[in-house]
C-alpha cells in the first residue's frame, strides 16, 4: 500500500470516524453525506486529491435500506494514487451538496447522475438533463424504473401489433 | 411497322416520360451523408471500391439532406435522436425514399427497451427493409436495387 495513502486514510480515519473498506488494494471511504464538501475540500487541498474522475451512482433498491450509494473517484496526479469515496442516501427525495465548486470537472457528472438516478444536487449552478430527453419522465438508471418492452412481432399477433403502432406519413 | 421501329431507324427512341424520369431518378439517387451505428461501417463498405456502389449512380454521400435524395438510415435510433432524423428527412427535397439498414432500425432489433426506437418506421415512411446484424454490403447493395425496382414502378402523379 501506497504510503501517502496509508498516511491520508489513517488522518481521516481518526478525525471523521469514517468507515474505510478494501477491496484488492483499492480503498472506499464511507462518509455521512452532510459531510461531503468540507470532506472533499480537505482531501483536495490537506491530501493533494486533486482530480475527481467520475461521480456515479449505484442503485441497491431492493436489498439494503438507503438505497442510492454516491460514488467519487479521486485521484492524486502527484502521488499517483486513487481513493474512493461513497455516501449512502436515501430515496425518498435524495439531496446532497454539489461539489462543482471544489471539482470544476464534477459539473457534467453531477448533472448525469441528476438525469439518471433523480439525484438533487444542492447549489449546483445548472442541474439539467444531460442524457436523457429533456421532456423525459422519470429516472431510467432505478432499479424500479420499467425497462419498456415491445411485444416482438409473430405471424399469431401481427395484425395487432401493427394497429397499435404509428405510421408516419410525408 | 410501328412508330418505335421507324424512327428507330432514324436514331430515336420513343419511351413514355414515366419511364424517363424513374430512369433518372435511378441512375442517380444520391443517398445522404450519416451513420448512426455499426450498421454505417458496412456503409462505408458499400460505397468502397470493393464493393463500389456508384456502379448504381450512388458515389456521392451528400453531407447536406437538402442535395439527397435518399436516407439510409444505418443503425439504431434513440429516443434522443428521433427528433433529430425526422428534421433531416423533413430537410430533404420532395422525391425522397428511405432505406431502414439492419435490424435495429428496422424492429429494434437486439435493443427492446426505453431508450431505443423500435423500428425507424415509427418515425419514417420506410421503403425498403434490409435485414441483418448488420447486413453486408452485398445486402445493402439488394435492398437498394430492390428500391430501384421500386422506383421504377412509380408514377409521376405519386409525387405530383
Amino acid at each position: 500500500m501506497n504510503e501517502h495513502l496509508q498516511n491520508t486514510i489513517t488522518k481521516i480515519q481518526a478525525r471523521h470516524q469514517a468507515e474505510v473498506q478494501e477491496f484488492r488494494g483499492e480503498f472506499t471511504v464511507f462518509i455521512e453525506p452532510a459531510d461531503i464538501q468540507c470532506f472533499l475540500l480537505e482531501l483536495r487541498d490537506q491530501h493533494m486529491f486533486n482530480i475527481c474522475i467520475d461521480v456515479t451512482a449505484v442503485d441497491y433498491f431492493p436489498q439494503e435500506t438507503p438505497r442510492f450509494h454516491v460514488i467519487y473517484q479521486l485521484y492524486s496526479m502527484p502521488y499517483n494514487v486513487r481513493l474512493q469515496v461513497r455516501t449512502r442516501l436515501d430515496g425518498n427525495k435524495p439531496h446532497l451538496d454539489s461539489v462543482q465548486g471544489i471539482y470544476k470537472s464534477a459539473n457534467w457528472k453531477e448533472r448525469e447522475v441528476h438525469d439518471l438516478f433523480g439525484i438533487i444536487f444542492t447549489g449546483h449552478p445548472d442541474l439539467r438533463r444531460i442524457m436523457m430527453p429533456e421532456d423525459w419522465v422519470g429516472h431510467p438508471l432505478r432499479k424500479d424504473y420499467p425497462l419498456g418492452y415491445e411485444e416482438v412481432q409473430f405471424t399469431f399477433n401481427f395484425d395487432e401489433i401493427m394497429i397499435n403502432k404509428p405510421h408516419p406519413k410525408d | 411497322m410501328g412508330l418505335e421501329q421507324k424512327t428507330g431507324n432514324m436514331g430515336i427512341v420513343t419511351t413514355s416520360l414515366e419511364k424517363a424520369v424513374n430512369w433518372s431518378r435511378t441512375g442517380s439517387m444520391w443517398p445522404m451523408l450519416f451513420g448512426l451505428a455499426c450498421c454505417a461501417i458496412e456503409m462505408m463498405s458499400a460505397q468502397a471500391p470493393d464493393y463500389d456502389m456508384s456502379r448504381f449512380g450512388m458515389e456521392l454521400m451528400r453531407a447536406s439532406p437538402r442535395q439527397s435524395d435518399l436516407m439510409i438510415v444505418a443503425g439504431r435510433v434513440s429516443r434522443k435522436m428521433a427528433p433529430v432524423v425526422r428534421k433531416l428527412y423533413d430537410q430533404m427535397p420532395a422525391p425522397k425514399w428511405v432505406i431502414a439498414m439492419g435490424d435495429c432500425a428496422s424492429c429494434g432489433g437486439i435493443f427492446n427497451n426505453y431508450a431505443i426506437l423500435q423500428g425507424v418506421d415509427e418515425i419514417l415512411p420506410v421503403d425498403v427493409y434490409v435485414s441483418g446484424c448488420p447486413p453486408r454490403p452485398e445486402a445493402l447493395i439488394h435492398g437498394v436495387l430492390t428500391l430501384h425496382e421500386k422506383v421504377k414502378k412509380e408514377g409521376i402523379k405519386d409525387w405530383a
